[in-house]
């Protein structure tokens, strides 16, 4: 009845789950940019990056398969790069016909075909590591610590806080137009309506969640109003950073600094 | 478990950072504007407001219809959220949304999130709320008024921001132009209709139901011309920039090739070393190798150290 | 020190024309606890709606010693606990803790005091130990009792309840009630729960149709058969 699954957040005991999450957002933020960063073909730093990410996961108690599970998610949008397998000019691998078209696959356009795949694959398992190494509310502490706007971040909290309730109702919804989704005796009667029809009952649907949506802002205004909100964001003040975590920190952006450097210093 | 409507959320790594850094400077400034504008139109609401209608349109994304066989449309949302609660309110809608589906649910790199944000936070809205508003001048009953450019602005939002997902794409280097900017195009413009479909039918069940809702002074204060003419140069933009673009290819690449530059055209260190320090093995081999056997050392070493922590006594975490 | 409620003539329409109050007036005197009853559509959530300056109607309204006017509207809801009818309304912070600690941070009370506050608030309502949890997860009952919390994070003077035993259990309404025994506040609570009433509420006010019709000692009230009827109410 519940969309608990949707919620990443894994509550288990590492070292990764314990870092401060302020220290996290900013070295996963650093990886990602990292691994945007480095050149093509540096595939000595791309290993070291994966094998980072690789321990960083096998740390977290996550697991390997769990994190790729979810990394695999991003997968088919590797699909908009694969014309770079034909189109990039270089040395042809091999040369095939279809049709009236010919392709050459070439080497440079496997090279960065593979730059792109391999770049998407690392930045997201940091993220899935991230994600679900962190509960919700650390990381809107985190959004604060690096200067996120506080209203933006109290519209997120409140929007995290509904999703689940909006997640249950349109499942709810979805339920009640299978439920009426039958198939006459007579075999002649093709079902399912018209496309309109269905866009227009699924448009239905929509609007209702819509309605609930602002008779329910109206309710949590009141209540807000009642314990004194007077339309200033406030919370409470973030806590101190601890020594131990700002080492991480540091050692973190020294390493990603590190692993990047020797590309681009001598030229 | 949450799957993503139509490839408009961009995973890390299908950008050059330069595009990156670029949609950024321009999504968060306008981000900021909007939360001072909503600031002063809304006061106190806002918060409430916003956050509930970003769980609506998230929520909202869930529901589909089967459009033919085992294709089915979804909902983005903008121009739902652009029509309800005006532009600059939509902007920070969106804006949540995309960003917790980018940050929770990979839905979307997180360096290209100032691109996600643009291309359906901005673009969607800007272009449905100009699309929207230039229809409703037409004379007419509810169809005319709110239906019919209901429809128009929300199959606009998603063609347009399509078209901006394909000109980052190509300008990136990516995919070439003169393959992402129709394919993307075309697949959207069919998609566009299912968008406009639910709009329709969610703007009908309101005016149904809660018609004050729909009020056109309820957003607070009009938007006022800025968002109006940003909203029609974007949309005659893209409809110029688009085909130009992919019927020059060569051009497009010549531009990737300057803003990829970051990461291109830099030779890496190994290759001013003397060429073979073993005989038959490039350098570039031989870092490879190399940094493939400290890789696996250091996840096998993590491995150990991950079960020693979890069989000893538990790390002091926090 | 007033803990009191006092309500003079009080009339309110609503925008859409429908007048919800006629010319009510009610005294509730410090240390009380009143049940407002009545059947749905009687103007009883709106009633408490004006007690902490949501609504605004004609007529007088005066809650612990204060007018409710523009001036006074963020004291008084200190001193008036407002408990609304759906917890999910009420929680809507992403943590247990941010909800119970929203009130005193808006009073702009110090960290330490917040943080002192938040930990008794729970604790009086027996979910000690729930400072980490997402209230999305948690049972109707349990979200109940943190709504609670919530307010008297506050430490208001009086707690104005709207159908808090709606929806529960009976073991969950159970510890509800014994809850609201315990707590030494000036109450008014509005609900259908006559067994509830009867239990806990020396003082009954039956509304309907937007006025007060009796107002007066339960016992007496709920042996009154035809009068409960006559109203939409049952006795059990």
């Amino acid at each position: 009845m519940h969309i608990h699954f949707l919620d990443p957040y894994r509550p288990l005991r590492s070292p990764v789950h314990a870092l401060d999450p302020r220290v996290k957002l900013v070295l996963t933020l650093a990886f990602i940019l990292t691994t945007a960063l480095t050149p093509q073909g540096a595939w000595p730093v791309y290993i070291l990056l994966l094998s980072l990410a690789l321990s960083v996961q096998v740390l977290s108690g996550l697991g390997v398969g769990y994190v790729q599970k979810r990394a695999g998610l991003a997968l088919p949008f590797v699909l908009a790069a694969l014309p770079l397998l034909f189109t990039v000019e270089g040395p042809a691998l091999f040369n095939f016909q279809l049709g009236l078209w010919r392709f050459a696959l070439t080497s440079s356009g496997l090279e960065r075909f593979a730059g792109v795949a391999i770049k998407s694959w690392i930045s997201v398992q940091a993220a899935v590591v991230l994600a679900s190494s962190t509960s919700f509310p650390d990381l809107l502490v985190a959004m604060r610590a690096i200067r996120i706007p506080k209203l933006l971040v109290a519209i997120f909290g409140l929007m995290w806080r509904y999703l689940f309730v909006f997640g249950d109702e349109a499942l709810r919804l979805l339920r009640a137009r299978a439920a009426r989704s039958g198939q006459a005796v007579d075999n002649a009667l093709k079902p399912g309506g018209s496309l309109a029809w269905r866009a227009r009952v699924t448009g239905g649907m929509a609007g209702s969640l819509f309605l609930r949506a602002f008779d329910r802002s109206d309710r949590i205004y009141s209540a807000m109003l009642s314990r004194g909100y007077d339309g200033e964001v406030r919370s409470l003040p973030l806590p101190p950073l601890q020594p131990r975590h700002t080492l991480i920190l540091a050692t973190g952006l020294v390493l990603l600094i590190g692993l990047l450097s020797p590309a681009y210093l001598l030229q | 478990m949450h799957y993503s409507p139509a490839p408009m959320h961009i995973p890390d790594g299908f950008l050059s950072v330069l595009v990156s850094v670029i949609l950024w400077v321009i999504s968060a400034p306008v981000v900021a504007y909007a939360l001072k504008r909503v600031g002063q139109d809304m006061g106190e609401r806002q918060v409430p407001m916003m956050g509930v209608l970003a769980a609506a349109i998230f929520a909202g994304q869930m529901l589909n219809f089967t459009v033919a066989g085992g294709t089915s449309g979804h909902l983005m949302g903008a121009a739902l959220a652009t029509i309800l609660s005006g532009p600059w309110a939509a902007v920070l809608v969106m804006t949540s949304v995309v960003s917790i589906q980018a940050l929770i649910f990979q839905d979307g790199g997180l360096l290209v999130l100032g691109a996600n944000i643009f291309n359906m936070g901005i673009v969607g809205v800007a272009v449905s709320y100009a699309v929207f508003h230039l229809l409703r001048r037409l004379p007419g009953g509810r169809t005319m008024k709110l239906l019919i450019p209901g429809f128009i602005s929300a199959w606009a939002s998603i063609v347009a921001s399509a078209l901006a997902v394909s000109l980052q794409l190509a300008i990136s280097g990516t995919t070439p132009a003169s393959l992402a900017i129709p394919a993307m195009a075309g697949v959207h413009a069919l998609i566009g209709i299912g968008e406009g479909l639910i709009t329709v039918g969610a703007l009908a069940f309101l005016a149904a139901t809660r018609p004050d809702l729909l009020q056109p002074g309820r957003e607070g204060a009009p938007a006022g011309r800025a968002v109006w003419v940003f909203g029609l140069l974007l949309s005659a933009g893209l409809a110029v920039l688009s085909p130009l673009a992919s019927s020059n290819p060569d051009g497009l690449e010549a531009v990737a090739e300057r803003l990829g530059f970051i990461e291109t055209a830099r030779e890496p260190l190994y290759r001013l070393i003397p060429d073979y320090l073993f005989p038959g093995i490039s350098n570039e081999a031989l870092a490879t190798i190399a940094a493939g056997i400290v890789g696996i050392l250091l996840v096998c070493g993590v491995i150990l150290a991950a079960g020693h922590i979890r069989r000893g006594p538990e790390a002091s975490n926090r | 020190m007033h803990h009191s409620i006092e309500v003079e003539n009080l009339s309110f329409t609503y925008p859409d024309g429908r007048q919800a109050l006629r010319d009510v007036t009610l005294c509730i005197q410090p240390d009380e606890k009143v049940a407002l009853v009545g059947p749905n559509g009687a103007g009883k959530s709106t009633l408490l709606l004006h007690l902490n300056g949501i609504l605004r109607g004609e007529g007088r309204v005066k809650v612990c010693g204060l007018e409710v006017n523009d001036r006074n509207v963020k004291h008084i809801r200190a001193r008036v606990g407002m408990v609304f009818q759906s917890p999910d309304d009420q929680l809507f912070s992403p943590r247990v803790y941010d909800d119970v600690a929203f009130g005193p941070l808006y009073m702009g009370l110090p960290v330490d005091e917040v943080d002192a506050r938040v930990h008794d608030a729970l604790e009086a309502v027996g979910m000690g130990g729930y400072e980490e949890r997402t209230s999305h997860h948690l049972s109707v009952g349990e979200k109940k009792r943190i709504a609670i919390a919530t307010v008297l994070s506050m430490k208001p003077e009086v707690l104005v309840l709207d159908e808090p035993t709606a929806g529960l259990d009976p073991r969950a309404r159970r510890s509800l009630i014994q809850l609201l025994r315990e707590l030494p506040l000036t109450m008014l609570v509005s609900t259908h729960d006559m067994r509830m009433v009867e239990e806990l509420f020396p003082r009954m006010v039956i509304m309907d149709e937007g006025r007060v019709v009796v107002d007066g000692a339960t016992g007496q009230l709920m042996s009154d058969e035809k009068l409960l009827e006559a109203h939409g109410l049952e006795r059990y």
